[in-house]
Protein backbone atom coordinates (compact mmCIF):
# COMPACT_ATOMS: atom_id res chain seq x y z
CA UNK A 1 0.00 0.00 0.00
CA UNK A 2 2.73 2.56 1.03
CA UNK A 3 4.64 1.54 -2.16
CA UNK A 4 2.05 1.48 -4.51
CA UNK A 5 0.73 5.16 -2.77
CA UNK A 6 4.36 6.57 -3.30
CA UNK A 7 4.52 5.41 -7.09
CA UNK A 8 0.96 7.02 -7.72
CA UNK A 9 2.15 9.87 -6.00
CA UNK A 10 5.58 10.41 -8.17
CA UNK A 11 3.21 9.85 -11.42
CA UNK A 12 0.81 12.18 -10.44
CA UNK A 13 3.60 14.65 -9.49
CA UNK A 14 4.97 14.25 -13.05
CA UNK A 15 1.58 14.82 -14.34
CA UNK A 16 1.34 17.57 -13.20
CA UNK A 17 4.18 19.06 -14.46
CA UNK A 18 3.47 17.34 -17.90
CA UNK A 19 -0.17 18.11 -18.66
CA UNK A 20 0.05 22.08 -17.47
CA UNK A 21 2.68 22.36 -20.26
CA UNK A 22 2.72 26.16 -20.35
CA UNK A 23 2.06 26.85 -16.55
CA UNK A 24 4.79 24.60 -15.76
CA UNK A 25 7.00 26.49 -18.19
CA UNK A 26 5.95 29.63 -16.25
CA UNK A 27 6.74 28.43 -12.79
CA UNK A 28 10.21 27.44 -13.70
CA UNK A 29 10.83 30.39 -15.29
CA UNK A 30 9.85 32.35 -12.49
CA UNK A 31 11.68 30.11 -10.08
CA UNK A 32 14.87 30.96 -12.17
CA UNK A 33 14.70 34.80 -11.74
CA UNK A 34 14.56 34.03 -8.30
CA UNK A 35 17.51 31.23 -8.41
CA UNK A 36 19.51 33.56 -10.75
CA UNK A 37 19.31 36.44 -8.26
CA UNK A 38 20.05 34.55 -5.09
CA UNK A 39 23.21 32.94 -7.63
CA UNK A 40 24.03 36.61 -8.95
CA UNK A 41 24.29 37.61 -5.09
CA UNK A 42 26.62 35.18 -4.21
CA UNK A 43 28.74 36.58 -7.23
CA UNK A 44 28.48 39.63 -6.04
CA UNK A 45 29.39 38.94 -2.23
CA UNK A 46 32.30 36.82 -3.54
CA UNK A 47 33.94 40.23 -5.73
CA UNK A 48 32.87 42.44 -2.64
CA UNK A 49 34.95 40.05 -0.42
CA UNK A 50 37.77 39.87 -2.98
CA UNK A 51 37.80 43.61 -2.94
CA UNK A 52 37.92 43.80 0.31
CA UNK A 53 40.58 41.56 1.02
CA UNK A 54 42.56 43.26 -1.66
CA UNK A 55 42.14 46.86 0.07
CA UNK A 56 43.17 45.18 3.11
CA UNK A 57 46.25 43.45 1.58
CA UNK A 58 47.43 47.01 0.95
CA UNK A 59 47.42 48.16 4.21
CA UNK A 60 49.46 47.15 6.98
CA UNK A 61 51.46 47.95 9.89
CA UNK A 62 55.29 49.11 9.60
CA UNK A 63 57.33 48.82 12.60
CA UNK A 64 60.96 51.09 11.61
CA UNK A 65 64.18 50.10 13.59
CA UNK A 66 67.11 52.05 14.22
CA UNK A 67 69.81 51.80 12.09
CA UNK A 68 72.07 49.81 14.51
CA UNK A 69 69.34 47.48 15.65
CA UNK A 70 71.26 43.53 15.42
CA UNK A 71 69.53 41.47 13.16
CA UNK A 72 68.90 38.72 16.10
CA UNK A 73 66.71 41.50 18.00
CA UNK A 74 64.71 42.05 14.80
CA UNK A 75 64.16 38.38 14.37
CA UNK A 76 63.34 37.81 17.78
CA UNK A 77 60.63 40.82 17.70
CA UNK A 78 59.01 39.21 13.91
CA UNK A 79 58.96 35.43 15.98
CA UNK A 80 56.92 37.60 19.07
CA UNK A 81 54.61 39.78 16.40
CA UNK A 82 53.88 36.40 14.19
CA UNK A 83 52.69 34.42 17.85
CA UNK A 84 50.04 37.30 18.39
CA UNK A 85 46.50 35.91 17.19
CA UNK A 86 45.51 38.88 14.93
CA UNK A 87 48.90 38.58 12.88
CA UNK A 88 48.44 36.85 9.41
CA UNK A 89 51.73 37.70 8.39
CA UNK A 90 55.32 39.48 8.68
CA UNK A 91 57.44 40.43 6.38
CA UNK A 92 60.73 41.21 7.58
CA UNK A 93 62.94 43.82 5.05
CA UNK A 94 66.32 44.27 6.07
CA UNK A 95 68.34 47.81 5.75
CA UNK A 96 69.65 46.95 2.70
CA UNK A 97 66.80 45.65 0.90
CA UNK A 98 65.27 48.83 1.92
CA UNK A 99 68.14 50.88 0.24
CA UNK A 100 67.53 49.08 -2.32
CA UNK A 101 63.81 49.18 -2.96
CA UNK A 102 64.50 53.60 -1.93
CA UNK A 103 66.95 53.88 -4.94
CA UNK A 104 64.60 51.90 -7.32
CA UNK A 105 61.44 54.42 -6.29
CA UNK A 106 64.04 57.27 -7.17
CA UNK A 107 65.81 56.37 -9.67
CA UNK A 108 65.10 59.13 -11.79
CA UNK A 109 65.71 61.60 -8.80
CA UNK A 110 69.39 62.47 -9.38
CA UNK A 111 69.09 64.62 -6.31
CA UNK A 112 67.82 62.29 -3.87
CA UNK A 113 70.72 59.56 -5.14
CA UNK A 114 73.19 62.06 -4.81
CA UNK A 115 72.59 63.08 -1.13
CA UNK A 116 72.64 59.32 -0.19
CA UNK A 117 75.80 58.75 -2.12
CA UNK A 118 77.43 62.05 -0.31
CA UNK A 119 75.75 59.87 3.26
CA UNK A 120 78.06 57.18 2.28
CA UNK A 121 76.21 55.11 4.90
CA UNK A 122 72.87 53.25 4.73
CA UNK A 123 70.64 55.80 6.74
CA UNK A 124 67.22 53.24 6.45
CA UNK A 125 66.53 50.80 9.37
CA UNK A 126 65.23 47.91 8.74
CA UNK A 127 61.28 47.10 9.06
CA UNK A 128 58.91 44.77 9.58
CA UNK A 129 55.62 44.97 7.83
CA UNK A 130 52.46 43.49 9.55
CA UNK A 131 49.54 41.85 8.50
CA UNK A 132 46.43 41.55 10.38
CA UNK A 133 44.03 39.60 9.86
CA UNK A 134 41.40 42.05 9.95
CA UNK A 135 41.49 45.54 9.55
CA UNK A 136 40.24 46.44 12.86
CA UNK A 137 42.82 44.25 14.83
CA UNK A 138 45.60 47.00 13.66
CA UNK A 139 45.44 49.31 17.26
CA UNK A 140 45.15 45.59 19.34
CA UNK A 141 48.85 44.87 17.74
CA UNK A 142 50.19 48.28 17.87
CA UNK A 143 49.41 48.06 21.85
CA UNK A 144 51.89 45.26 21.63
CA UNK A 145 54.55 47.95 21.68
CA UNK A 146 53.53 49.67 24.47
CA UNK A 147 51.76 47.72 26.76
CA UNK A 148 54.56 44.82 26.11
CA UNK A 149 55.00 41.62 28.81
CA UNK A 150 56.68 39.34 25.88
CA UNK A 151 59.50 41.75 24.65
CA UNK A 152 62.55 42.80 27.16
CA UNK A 153 63.38 46.75 27.38
CA UNK A 154 66.38 45.83 25.48
CA UNK A 155 64.28 44.82 22.06
CA UNK A 156 61.62 47.38 22.50
CA UNK A 157 64.51 50.17 22.73
CA UNK A 158 65.63 48.71 18.88
CA UNK A 159 62.03 50.04 17.72
CA UNK A 160 62.74 53.04 16.39
CA UNK A 161 59.03 53.98 15.42
CA UNK A 162 55.42 51.90 14.62
CA UNK A 163 53.40 54.00 12.23
CA UNK A 164 49.79 53.01 13.76
CA UNK A 165 48.74 56.54 15.23
CA UNK A 166 50.04 57.90 11.71
CA UNK A 167 47.57 55.61 9.58
CA UNK A 168 44.94 55.22 12.82
CA UNK A 169 42.35 57.15 10.75
CA UNK A 170 43.02 55.28 7.62
CA UNK A 171 42.44 52.46 10.09
CA UNK A 172 39.82 53.35 11.29
CA UNK A 173 37.68 54.51 8.75
CA UNK A 174 38.71 51.15 6.54
CA UNK A 175 37.45 48.97 9.50
CA UNK A 176 34.29 50.74 9.76
CA UNK A 177 33.72 50.51 5.89
CA UNK A 178 34.92 46.86 5.20
CA UNK A 179 32.11 46.12 8.41
CA UNK A 180 29.78 48.39 6.66
CA UNK A 181 30.17 46.79 3.49
CA UNK A 182 30.23 43.29 4.55
CA UNK A 183 26.68 44.00 6.44
CA UNK A 184 25.28 45.81 3.40
CA UNK A 185 26.21 42.88 1.27
CA UNK A 186 24.17 40.37 3.44
CA UNK A 187 21.42 42.16 4.22
CA UNK A 188 21.16 43.02 0.49
CA UNK A 189 21.35 38.85 -0.18
CA UNK A 190 18.92 38.45 2.75
CA UNK A 191 16.45 41.32 1.58
CA UNK A 192 16.95 39.74 -2.36
CA UNK A 193 16.45 36.01 -1.63
CA UNK A 194 13.42 36.97 0.66
CA UNK A 195 11.51 38.89 -2.08
CA UNK A 196 12.75 36.04 -4.80
CA UNK A 197 11.32 33.15 -2.57
CA UNK A 198 7.95 35.21 -2.63
CA UNK A 199 7.76 35.72 -5.63
CA UNK A 200 8.69 31.87 -6.73
CA UNK A 201 6.04 31.15 -3.53
CA UNK A 202 3.09 33.56 -5.08
CA UNK A 203 3.38 31.82 -8.62
CA UNK A 204 3.31 28.65 -7.30
CA UNK A 205 0.27 29.43 -5.26
CA UNK A 206 -1.33 30.63 -8.75
CA UNK A 207 -0.83 27.70 -10.16
CA UNK A 208 -2.39 25.66 -6.89
CA UNK A 209 -5.14 28.14 -7.33
CA UNK A 210 -5.96 27.01 -10.46
CA UNK A 211 -6.39 23.18 -9.16
CA UNK A 212 -8.55 24.44 -5.99
CA UNK A 213 -11.66 22.37 -7.44
CA UNK A 214 -9.69 19.34 -8.09
CA UNK A 215 -8.50 19.65 -4.57
CA UNK A 216 -11.77 19.63 -3.66
CA UNK A 217 -12.83 16.62 -5.52
CA UNK A 218 -9.59 14.71 -4.35
CA UNK A 219 -11.23 15.22 -0.54
CA UNK A 220 -14.40 14.32 -1.66
CA UNK A 221 -13.87 11.04 -2.65
CA UNK A 222 -11.54 10.17 0.28
CA UNK A 223 -7.98 11.00 -0.38
CA UNK A 224 -5.94 12.33 2.50
CA UNK A 225 -4.26 15.10 3.08
CA UNK A 226 -1.26 13.92 2.39
CA UNK A 227 -2.12 12.28 -0.87
CA UNK A 228 -3.50 15.47 -2.07
CA UNK A 229 -0.31 17.56 -1.35
CA UNK A 230 2.28 14.88 -2.25
CA UNK A 231 2.06 15.53 -5.90
CA UNK A 232 1.93 19.26 -5.79
CA UNK A 233 4.87 19.22 -3.60
CA UNK A 234 6.40 16.62 -5.98
CA UNK A 235 5.79 18.78 -8.84
CA UNK A 236 7.22 22.31 -7.36
CA UNK A 237 10.13 20.52 -6.40
CA UNK A 238 10.24 19.50 -9.89
CA UNK A 239 9.92 23.10 -11.10
CA UNK A 240 12.92 23.76 -8.57
CA UNK A 241 15.36 21.60 -9.75
CA UNK A 242 15.10 21.93 -13.57
CA UNK A 243 15.27 25.83 -12.54
CA UNK A 244 18.30 25.23 -10.89
CA UNK A 245 19.60 22.94 -13.73
CA UNK A 246 18.51 25.82 -16.13
CA UNK A 247 20.32 28.98 -14.05
CA UNK A 248 23.59 26.78 -12.91
CA UNK A 249 24.16 26.00 -16.87
CA UNK A 250 23.29 29.55 -17.89
CA UNK A 251 26.05 30.70 -15.04
CA UNK A 252 28.79 29.16 -17.16
CA UNK A 253 28.53 31.40 -20.43
CA UNK A 254 27.82 34.08 -18.71
CA UNK A 255 30.64 34.43 -16.10
CA UNK A 256 33.02 33.36 -19.43
CA UNK A 257 31.78 36.63 -20.97
CA UNK A 258 32.42 38.56 -17.34
CA UNK A 259 35.86 37.03 -16.65
CA UNK A 260 38.08 39.36 -18.06
CA UNK A 261 35.91 42.40 -16.82
CA UNK A 262 36.15 40.54 -13.50
CA UNK A 263 39.79 40.34 -13.50
CA UNK A 264 40.36 43.66 -14.52
CA UNK A 265 37.88 45.26 -11.84
CA UNK A 266 38.19 42.84 -8.89
CA UNK A 267 41.54 42.61 -7.92
CA UNK A 268 42.21 39.43 -10.52
CA UNK A 269 39.46 37.56 -9.24
CA UNK A 270 38.58 35.72 -12.50
CA UNK A 271 34.55 34.75 -12.26
CA UNK A 272 34.65 32.04 -14.36
CA UNK A 273 37.85 30.24 -12.93
CA UNK A 274 35.70 30.93 -9.67
CA UNK A 275 32.66 29.70 -10.77
CA UNK A 276 34.31 26.33 -11.68
CA UNK A 277 36.44 26.07 -8.45
CA UNK A 278 33.53 26.60 -6.16
CA UNK A 279 30.91 24.60 -8.35
CA UNK A 280 29.44 22.61 -5.95
CA UNK A 281 28.87 25.36 -3.39
CA UNK A 282 27.20 26.90 -5.68
CA UNK A 283 25.14 23.60 -6.99
CA UNK A 284 24.49 22.95 -3.11
CA UNK A 285 23.33 26.34 -3.25
CA UNK A 286 20.65 27.32 -6.22
CA UNK A 287 19.60 23.21 -6.32
CA UNK A 288 19.28 23.77 -2.15
CA UNK A 289 17.10 26.70 -3.09
CA UNK A 290 15.54 25.68 -5.95
CA UNK A 291 14.15 22.44 -3.89
CA UNK A 292 13.45 24.10 -0.89
CA UNK A 293 11.30 27.01 -2.37
CA UNK A 294 9.35 24.53 -4.62
CA UNK A 295 8.68 21.85 -2.15
CA UNK A 296 7.75 25.17 0.52
CA UNK A 297 5.68 26.80 -1.68
CA UNK A 298 3.70 23.80 -2.65
CA UNK A 299 3.45 22.59 0.20
CA UNK A 300 1.98 25.85 2.16
CA UNK A 301 -0.13 26.87 -0.86
CA UNK A 302 -1.92 23.21 -1.31
CA UNK A 303 -2.67 23.22 2.71
CA UNK A 304 -5.40 26.38 1.97
CA UNK A 305 -7.47 24.19 -0.12
CA UNK A 306 -7.60 21.07 2.21
CA UNK A 307 -10.10 21.91 4.57
CA UNK A 308 -13.33 20.54 3.04
CA UNK B 1 -28.05 2.47 8.67
CA UNK B 2 -28.13 6.70 8.67
CA UNK B 3 -30.21 8.74 11.41
CA UNK B 4 -30.49 12.36 10.66
CA UNK B 5 -31.15 13.15 14.42
CA UNK B 6 -32.64 17.09 15.30
CA UNK B 7 -30.38 18.58 12.59
CA UNK B 8 -30.17 22.42 12.39
CA UNK B 9 -27.95 24.32 10.52
CA UNK B 10 -27.84 28.65 10.92
CA UNK B 11 -26.07 30.72 8.31
CA UNK B 12 -25.41 33.92 9.92
CA UNK B 13 -28.73 34.23 12.12
CA UNK B 14 -30.69 32.41 9.08
CA UNK B 15 -32.50 28.97 9.29
CA UNK B 16 -31.47 26.78 6.84
CA UNK B 17 -32.40 23.41 8.72
CA UNK B 18 -34.86 22.88 11.08
CA UNK B 19 -34.58 19.97 13.30
CA UNK B 20 -34.22 17.67 10.47
CA UNK B 21 -34.80 13.98 11.80
CA UNK B 22 -35.28 10.81 9.70
CA UNK B 23 -33.59 7.44 9.31
CA UNK B 24 -32.72 5.48 6.05
CA UNK B 25 -32.27 1.61 5.79
CA UNK B 26 -29.63 -0.20 4.31
CA UNK B 27 -30.49 -0.98 0.49
CA UNK B 28 -33.29 1.87 0.39
CA UNK B 29 -33.43 4.45 -2.08
CA UNK B 30 -35.14 7.86 -1.05
CA UNK B 31 -35.66 11.26 -2.87
CA UNK B 32 -35.59 14.62 -1.12
CA UNK B 33 -37.26 17.06 -3.25
CA UNK B 34 -38.41 20.78 -2.33
CA UNK B 35 -38.11 24.17 -4.02
CA UNK B 36 -34.73 25.94 -4.11
CA UNK B 37 -33.58 26.53 -0.74
CA UNK B 38 -35.54 23.93 0.97
CA UNK B 39 -32.18 22.90 2.21
CA UNK B 40 -31.60 19.72 0.42
CA UNK B 41 -28.02 20.04 -0.75
CA UNK B 42 -27.13 21.22 2.83
CA UNK B 43 -28.30 18.27 4.22
CA UNK B 44 -25.82 16.47 1.66
CA UNK B 45 -23.17 18.50 2.64
CA UNK B 46 -23.99 16.88 6.09
CA UNK B 47 -23.84 13.87 4.74
CA UNK B 48 -20.27 14.25 3.36
CA UNK B 49 -19.11 16.21 6.32
CA UNK B 50 -18.65 19.02 4.35
CA UNK B 51 -20.87 21.13 6.48
CA UNK B 52 -21.13 20.61 10.33
CA UNK B 53 -24.49 21.39 11.67
CA UNK B 54 -25.36 23.75 14.18
CA UNK B 55 -27.53 21.58 16.32
CA UNK B 56 -28.04 17.54 15.88
CA UNK B 57 -26.15 14.82 15.05
CA UNK B 58 -25.79 12.65 11.61
CA UNK B 59 -25.41 8.78 12.54
CA UNK B 60 -23.82 6.46 10.18
CA UNK B 61 -23.91 2.88 11.76
CA UNK B 62 -24.00 4.32 15.00
CA UNK B 63 -21.14 6.72 14.87
CA UNK B 64 -21.54 10.54 14.93
CA UNK B 65 -19.62 11.36 11.76
CA UNK B 66 -18.98 14.77 12.52
CA UNK B 67 -16.96 13.77 15.45
CA UNK B 68 -14.00 11.58 13.50
CA UNK B 69 -10.78 12.28 13.21
CA UNK B 70 -9.27 13.54 9.83
CA UNK B 71 -7.90 9.74 9.10
CA UNK B 72 -11.47 8.09 9.90
CA UNK B 73 -13.11 11.31 7.97
CA UNK B 74 -11.46 10.01 4.82
CA UNK B 75 -12.29 6.14 5.56
CA UNK B 76 -15.87 7.00 5.51
CA UNK B 77 -15.88 9.68 2.56
CA UNK B 78 -14.10 6.24 0.46
CA UNK B 79 -17.92 4.55 1.70
CA UNK B 80 -20.36 7.29 0.10
CA UNK B 81 -20.28 7.86 -3.34
CA UNK B 82 -21.08 11.24 -4.63
CA UNK B 83 -22.52 12.66 -7.76
CA UNK B 84 -23.11 16.35 -8.69
CA UNK B 85 -25.21 18.38 -10.62
CA UNK B 86 -22.05 19.84 -12.49
CA UNK B 87 -20.05 16.85 -12.16
CA UNK B 88 -16.44 17.81 -10.78
CA UNK B 89 -14.90 15.96 -12.72
CA UNK B 90 -10.97 16.73 -13.34
CA UNK B 91 -11.10 17.99 -16.55
CA UNK B 92 -7.72 17.68 -17.52
CA UNK B 93 -8.02 13.48 -16.84
CA UNK B 94 -9.47 11.30 -19.38
CA UNK B 95 -12.72 9.28 -18.22
CA UNK B 96 -10.73 6.42 -17.62
CA UNK B 97 -8.43 8.39 -15.03
CA UNK B 98 -10.41 10.37 -13.49
CA UNK B 99 -12.40 7.16 -12.33
CA UNK B 100 -8.91 5.71 -11.73
CA UNK B 101 -8.14 8.39 -8.94
CA UNK B 102 -11.07 7.63 -7.04
CA UNK B 103 -9.57 4.18 -6.51
CA UNK B 104 -5.76 5.55 -6.23
CA UNK B 105 -6.99 7.58 -3.27
CA UNK B 106 -8.03 4.52 -1.80
CA UNK B 107 -5.27 2.73 -2.25
CA UNK B 108 -6.48 0.34 -4.52
CA UNK B 109 -3.27 -1.32 -6.87
CA UNK B 110 -2.62 -0.49 -10.87
CA UNK B 111 -3.95 -4.47 -11.65
CA UNK B 112 -7.12 -3.31 -9.44
CA UNK B 113 -7.50 -0.21 -11.41
CA UNK B 114 -6.98 -1.43 -14.45
CA UNK B 115 -9.53 -4.48 -14.27
CA UNK B 116 -12.37 -2.18 -11.72
CA UNK B 117 -12.10 1.05 -14.40
CA UNK B 118 -13.03 -0.67 -17.57
CA UNK B 119 -16.25 -2.28 -15.93
CA UNK B 120 -17.43 0.72 -13.91
CA UNK B 121 -17.86 2.30 -17.41
CA UNK B 122 -19.40 -0.78 -18.75
CA UNK B 123 -21.93 -0.35 -16.19
CA UNK B 124 -23.14 3.35 -17.06
CA UNK B 125 -22.81 2.16 -20.93
CA UNK B 126 -19.68 4.51 -20.98
CA UNK B 127 -17.26 1.74 -22.76
CA UNK B 128 -16.70 3.25 -25.69
CA UNK B 129 -15.70 6.71 -24.33
CA UNK B 130 -13.34 5.35 -21.72
CA UNK B 131 -10.12 7.77 -23.01
CA UNK B 132 -12.06 10.90 -23.73
CA UNK B 133 -11.27 13.88 -22.02
CA UNK B 134 -14.71 15.84 -20.29
CA UNK B 135 -14.95 18.37 -22.96
CA UNK B 136 -15.12 16.24 -25.57
CA UNK B 137 -18.29 14.30 -23.72
CA UNK B 138 -21.83 15.37 -23.45
CA UNK B 139 -23.56 16.73 -20.24
CA UNK B 140 -25.30 13.10 -19.82
CA UNK B 141 -21.98 11.26 -20.68
CA UNK B 142 -20.20 13.65 -18.03
CA UNK B 143 -22.82 12.15 -15.36
CA UNK B 144 -22.30 8.95 -16.39
CA UNK B 145 -18.60 9.38 -16.02
CA UNK B 146 -18.95 10.87 -12.48
CA UNK B 147 -21.91 7.76 -11.35
CA UNK B 148 -18.64 5.70 -12.11
CA UNK B 149 -16.56 7.55 -10.62
CA UNK B 150 -18.73 7.24 -7.91
CA UNK B 151 -19.72 3.65 -7.39
CA UNK B 152 -15.84 2.47 -8.47
CA UNK B 153 -15.06 2.03 -4.77
CA UNK B 154 -18.17 -0.23 -4.23
CA UNK B 155 -19.58 2.42 -1.70
CA UNK B 156 -22.63 1.29 1.12
CA UNK B 157 -24.43 5.32 0.00
CA UNK B 158 -24.28 6.76 -3.05
CA UNK B 159 -25.48 10.92 -2.88
CA UNK B 160 -26.94 12.12 -6.55
CA UNK B 161 -27.38 16.17 -5.84
CA UNK B 162 -29.54 16.75 -8.94
CA UNK B 163 -28.03 14.58 -10.73
CA UNK B 164 -30.28 15.68 -14.20
CA UNK B 165 -30.53 19.29 -13.23
CA UNK B 166 -28.72 19.75 -16.83
CA UNK B 167 -30.04 16.76 -18.65
CA UNK B 168 -32.58 16.86 -21.61
CA UNK B 169 -35.57 14.20 -20.97
CA UNK B 170 -33.41 11.60 -22.71
CA UNK B 171 -30.43 11.68 -20.58
CA UNK B 172 -32.60 12.25 -17.32
CA UNK B 173 -33.88 8.80 -18.27
CA UNK B 174 -31.11 7.10 -18.89
CA UNK B 175 -29.29 8.41 -15.38
CA UNK B 176 -32.61 7.25 -13.46
CA UNK B 177 -32.05 3.50 -14.96
CA UNK B 178 -28.41 4.01 -14.27
CA UNK B 179 -29.08 5.02 -10.28
CA UNK B 180 -31.96 2.36 -10.29
CA UNK B 181 -29.77 -0.20 -11.61
CA UNK B 182 -27.21 1.24 -8.79
CA UNK B 183 -29.75 0.54 -6.16
CA UNK B 184 -30.61 -2.95 -7.29
CA UNK B 185 -26.91 -4.27 -6.77
CA UNK B 186 -27.61 -3.25 -3.14
CA UNK B 187 -26.44 0.36 -2.79
CA UNK B 188 -27.60 2.94 -0.72
CA UNK B 189 -29.20 5.62 -3.16
CA UNK B 190 -30.35 9.55 -1.67
CA UNK B 191 -31.47 11.47 -4.56
CA UNK B 192 -31.73 15.34 -4.72
CA UNK B 193 -34.37 16.51 -8.00
CA UNK B 194 -37.06 19.14 -8.78
CA UNK B 195 -37.75 16.63 -11.50
CA UNK B 196 -41.45 15.44 -10.64
CA UNK B 197 -41.22 13.13 -13.75
CA UNK B 198 -38.03 11.53 -11.80
CA UNK B 199 -39.88 11.51 -8.90
CA UNK B 200 -42.91 9.29 -10.62
CA UNK B 201 -40.77 7.28 -12.86
CA UNK B 202 -38.95 5.62 -8.96
CA UNK B 203 -41.97 5.20 -7.10
CA UNK B 204 -39.41 5.17 -4.10
CA UNK B 205 -39.79 6.96 -0.68
CA UNK B 206 -39.94 10.92 -0.97
CA UNK B 207 -39.06 13.43 1.47
CA UNK B 208 -40.29 16.57 1.15
CA UNK B 209 -38.63 19.55 2.56
CA UNK B 210 -40.06 23.55 2.78
CA UNK B 211 -37.99 26.09 4.24
CA UNK B 212 -35.75 23.45 6.19
CA UNK B 213 -38.32 21.42 7.38
CA UNK B 214 -39.73 18.14 6.27
CA UNK B 215 -43.04 18.44 5.57
CA UNK B 216 -43.57 15.16 4.01
CA UNK B 217 -42.39 11.57 4.44
CA UNK B 218 -44.49 9.75 1.86
CA UNK B 219 -43.48 5.61 1.31
CA UNK B 220 -45.68 5.22 -1.82
CA UNK B 221 -43.27 7.87 -3.67
CA UNK B 222 -45.53 10.87 -4.20
CA UNK B 223 -44.03 14.54 -5.35
CA UNK B 224 -46.86 17.33 -4.00
CA UNK B 225 -45.48 20.73 -3.52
Amino acid sequence: MFFTNLKIIFRTGLNYFLRNGFVSLSAVLIMSVTLFSIGAVAFMLALLDASIAEIESKIDLTVSFVTNAPEDGILEVKSALEKLPEVSGVIYTTREKALEAFRARNQGDTLILQALDEIGDNPLGATLSVQAKDSSQYESIAKFFTNNTALSAERLSIVDRVNFEDNKIVFERLSKFVSSAKQLGVSISVILGVISMLIAFNTIRLIIYISKDEIAVMRLVGATSRFVRSPFVISGILYGLIAAAFVLTLFFPITWWLRDATEQFFSGMNLFRYYNTNFFEFLALIGGSGLIAGALSSYLAVRKYLKV
Amino acid sequence: MLHFDRISKKYNGCLALDGITFKVAPREFISLVGHSGAGKTTLLKMLLAEEYPTEGNVFFEDTDIHTLSSRDMNNFRRRIGAVFQDYRLLLNRTAYENIAFAMEAAGRTDDEIASDVPHALELVDLGDKIWNFPHELSGGEKQRVAIARAIVNQPDILIADEPTGNLDPVNTYDIVQILKRINDLGTTVILTTHNKGVIDSLGKRVITLEHGKIVRDDPEGRYIL
